[in-house]
């Protein structure tokens, strides 16, 4: 194999690596936000908990812009083709991202009941339906998209916005992670609050785990009566152009193949359906710090049973498969993936450094009492 | 039919839905670029001197900088979002040497910000002073880098440099990462928006300064602060006005279809008498100018930095596309054959061509068809004709914006320079005239940087990427409908977010800076005289 298909292959990894730390990172702070106003009954408790976030929202929620950005780079047409795709899903997506820095730095600058019952309100749209989004997204390229390119490399769109907002297998992996956010936003609010939110806390993070690994057997089920998409003549050293080069078969239940020929990648699902399990289990027991750490786990095995399902398509496109977008001809030149990975692999490992850092520097439990009288605080 | 262009109307909307999103994210990030600088160099004073009045105005001004920096990320997230969403072609023909830059704005930069400016509200009390201090640093740092890299994808739209074409991927790839961050189009662009930014942001802590000595509240506080404020108001200006120049020397370099625009410049100029206009009505219709008012000489030593180079004018520039323009259609159906051949004498015939490939595109807007592989020689030199005009853009709004920016700069200038000297001899409270035009002028530059960047984006139109892809071809083929459904919604949310922005200015702002702890610091106006903190702190934004 060549360097060429060598950096795909490894871009591809640190593109399932993003979006695992999106769903943990930016899945917890949007747990917080879709659970503010049931674990907070007033609005001492809401601010408490939206103060056990409010130091690192905003550093999480750059995974999601990295990860927009990282698929801009790596994966050019990918980005291009999928945003405009999900037009109508994007916006309402951008509407509901946009509002949440606004929401956090506002709602409390106010002391009027109205104002705060207003922007609490906003932490429920804008923490579950960018979660929703996310999950139906990967339910849609699982499905398939309608789209085909013309000779340019314009993109024309086959299928309207209504079919991939609802159909029930994108709705099922759309609440599969809004219960995994929900959660690891609960386990949050446990790790670093007090009674009566820590309780309320657990009891919401315990029916996100169990709702998640129903859905995720649930999604199993359905997975085997999808259309699945076969690349013949695969050949990852090809020019990144979509126009032409490939062939794709689809057949029914063609997702489980990858998983026929290599049985050891099953591990990859029962590893999530493990964590959700066994994370809840320790919820029950009050071990906040292992569930965290076990709902890392949950997002590691759906993400990477979906993208071991898939490889080496990223976007399947069902009205002309051969045009389907895969790792080998959807991504960034040699020059600029090799640019990208020297870039990475300083800045990911300095990242990791420094957001740990802020975490230990803002460890210890967040109180209602001292909440009320900070001048800093949201 | 080689390609279903995309519907007019939406282009037209989606290059309004960007403008909109851009002005309107561009409202907030100035501030902030010049603001986080300030609240470092407000807490350097502290830190080295242990002043707590220092403390305070860091924590006040950080607490309107925080009002600012959430709408500047809000905004901010849909601009990524939209070239994606709204520019498909674009983000597919350009997307590996503009993505990059974005991502590397996300890894090194944006990342830095945001995780460090949550420790910045958060963690007074839970880091020693020096680690605070740091932090603040880093924000500053993390918001400024952010400019460089955005700008530095910018400018690779501008000027495209440090890469090619590729027939067989269909895109712009890029060969040499050291020409993307060090084009020149970006280095200057940086500095001049960055420092604008200092203006924005010195305006405003001068302007809010002065309406609490013109209350005769907070004074010793607002006193410090608008002296500071002047400081660094003047060194950015002057800053600002010599970038300004260098960027105006490349445009003339590089783009001279947007200087020609820019100046109002029909036929190519007559030095050294030709004038500078101060004031014209050009007519885009007629290609003239209504009703000139310049000044003599000007013109050419400001623009070519010479007494004897001419400055091409805009209906020569028109004439000398000609050429590329037929040029330009060869090299994009040799593309087109090469596509489904993939055979080497149709490579090296687009090869042939290959340097005029974006004046092909161009030209399929009048093809027949807008296929312009098949256009019958009888009708060549009329879609040529039909083509020239478009290399120009908007004259009118380029001209003005560009006016209205410089006229500005000018009147900063004067605001900085008086107001810096009435406050070192400590006579602030007895110009109170000074003090309102302060005040009044406090969203002044924050509409100087949006005029800066029509100018500079509308000077680039018809291109979105210079003289490679033209705009009608770059927006993703959507309908009409899902435009008016964007458009509506961003109306509406941003108007929300405008409303409550400014109303929580007003009024943390009018609340002022905590009362209790100022209390001691009111007492004594003497403090007034300590002239080398705020020195000290605006050699720190010189350095």
């Amino acid at each position: 194999m060549d360097t060429y298909a060598i950096l795909k292959l490894v871009w591809a990894g640190i593109l399932g690596v993003l979006f695992i730390g999106l769903g943990v990172m930016v899945g917890m702070d949007m747990g917080v936000g879709t659970l503010l106003r049931f674990v907070g009954r007033n609005d001492g408790e809401r601010r408490t908990a939206l103060n056990i976030i409010g130091p690192h929202w905003d550093g999480n929620q750059v995974w999601f812009i990295l990860g927009g950005g990282a698929i801009f780079a790596a994966f050019p047409t990918l980005y291009a083709t999928s945003f405009s795709v999900f037009y109508v899903v994007m916006i309402l997506l951008l509407f509901s991202m946009i509002l949440r820095p606004v929401a956090f730095e506002y709602r409390s600058k106010v002391d009027c009941k109205r104002w705060r019952a207003s922007w609490d309100g906003v932490f429920l749209i804008s923490g579950a339906l960018p979660m929703f989004i996310y999950g139906a997204a990967f339910g849609n390229v699982l499905e398939g998209v309608g789209y085909h390119f013309g000779w340019t490399g314009q993109y024309y769109q086959d299928e309207s916005f209504f079919s991939y907002l609802i159909n029930p297998f994108a709705v099922l992996c759309g609440l599969m992670s809004v219960a995994l956010s929900v959660y690891q936003g609960g386990v949050m609010l446990m790790l670093r609050s007090e009674e009566p939110i820590h309780g309320r806390a657990r009891r919401y993070a315990m029916r996100g785990g169990v709702v998640a690994a129903a859905l995720f057997l649930i999604g199993g089920v359905f997975i085997r009566r999808l259309n699945g998409f076969h690349l013949n003549d695969a050949n990852p050293g090809m020019p990144a152009n979509p126009v032409q080069g490939q062939h794709v078969t689809v057949s029914v239940g063609g997702w489980l193949d990858n998983f026929q020929l290599h049985p050891i990648l099953w591990l990859l699902p029962l590893l999530g359906v493990f964590c959700m399990l066994f994370g809840t289990a320790m919820v029950k027991a009050d071990r906040p710090v292992v569930a965290w750490w076990t709902g890392v786990g949950s997002w590691i095995g759906t993400i990477g049973t979906v993208g071991v399902a898939m490889f080496p398509f990223l976007m399947p496109s069902s009205t002309a498969p051969d045009q389907s977008l895969t790792i080998w001809n959807s991504t960034a030149s040699a020059y600029g993936l090799t640019c990208m990975l020297v870039v990475a692999s300083i800045f990911v490992p300095l990242i990791l450094c420094y957001t740990s850092w802020c975490y230990y520097v803002m460890r210890g439990k967040v109180r209602t009492a001292d909440i009320i009288h900070d001048s800093h605080s949201y | 039919m080689i390609v279903d262009l995309i519907n007019p109307d939406v282009v037209d909307l989606s290059r309004f839905q960007f403008a909109l999103t851009a002005l309107y994210h561009f409202m907030f990030v100035p501030l902030t670029l010049g603001l986080t600088f300030m609240l470092a160099a407000m807490e350097t004073v502290y830190v080295v001197t242990g002043r707590q009045i220092y403390k305070d105005m860091a924590q006040f001004w950080g607490k309107l900088f925080g009002i600012n920096f959430a709408i500047g990320v809000a905004t901010g997230i849909t601009m990524e979002f939209e070239f994606g969403t709204n520019w498909s072609m674009y983000s597919r023909f350009f997307g590996d040497m503009f993505g990059t830059p974005l991502a590397i704005e996300g890894l090194m930069a944006f990342f830095m910000e945001s995780t460090f400016v949550g420790l910045m509200f958060f963690g007074w009390d839970r880091l020693s002073k020096q680690g605070h201090l740091a932090i603040t640093y880093l924000v500053a740092l993390g918001s400024n880098l952010s400019a460089l890299w955005i700008l530095v994808a910018n400018a690779s739209m501008n000027m495209p440099e440090g890469g090619h074409f590729d027939p067989d991927t269909m895109r712009m790839q890029f060969d040499s990462v050291v020409k993307v961050i060090f084009n020149p189009d970006a280095q200057a662009k940086f500095v001049h928006t960055s420092v604008a930014g200092y203006v924005s942001a010195a305006m405003f802590v001068m302007g809010i300064s002065a309406f609490y000595i013109l209350r005769g509240k907070h004074k010793a506080f607002a006193a410090r602060s608008f002296r500071m404020a002047a400081l660094f108001g003047i060194i950015s200006t002057v800053a600002v006005i010599t970038l300004g120049d260098v960027l105006g020397r490349l445009d003339y370099e590089h783009q001279p279809t947007k200087i020609a625009a820019i100046e109002g410049l029909w036929h190519t100029s007559k030095p050294p008498f030709e004038p500078w206009l101060a004031f014209a009505l050009p007519d885009d219709a007629k290609q003239e100018n209504h009703f000139e008012i310049g000044v003599p000489f000007v013109l050419t030593p400001l623009v070519s930095h010479s007494f004897e180079t001419p400055i091409t004018g805009m209906i020569e520039l028109e004439e000398q596309a000609g050429p590329h323009i037929v040029s330009g259609i060869q090299a994009v159906s040799a593309l087109h054959q090469y596509g489904r051949t993939h055979d080497a004498v149709d490579l090296e015939r687009f090869r042939a061509h290959e340097a005029d490939m974006g004046f092909g595109f161009l030209a399929m807007r009048h093809a027949p068809n807008q296929d312009v592989t098949n256009i019958p020689d009888d009708q060549l030199n009329t879609i040529v004709q039909q083509t020239k005009p478009d290399i120009l853009p908007n004259v009118f709004v380029t001209f003005w914006a560009f006016r209205i920016m410089v006229f500005l700069s000018l009147w900063f200038f004067a605001v900085f320079a008086l107001s810096a000297y009435v406050s070192l001899k400590n006579e602030l409270e007895k110009n109170r005239l000074l003090l309102k035009l302060c005040m009044w002028s406090i969203p002044l530059p924050i509409l100087a940087t949006e005029f800066g960047w029509i100018t500079a984006e509308a000077g680039r139109q018809p291109w979105t990427v210079f003289n490679r892809l033209p705009t009608f071809l770059s927006a993703s083929s959507h309908g009409v409908g899902y435009m008016i459904f964007s458009l509506a919604g961003f109306a509406l949310l941003y108007s929300i977010f405008i409303a409550a922005e400014l109303f929580l200015m007003f009024k943390y702002a009018r609340l002022g800076p905590d009362h209790d702890s100022h209390a001691t610091h009111d007492g004594h106006l003497s403090v007034i005289a300590d002239r080398k903190d705020a020195f000290s702190a605006a050699s720190s934004l010189s350095s």
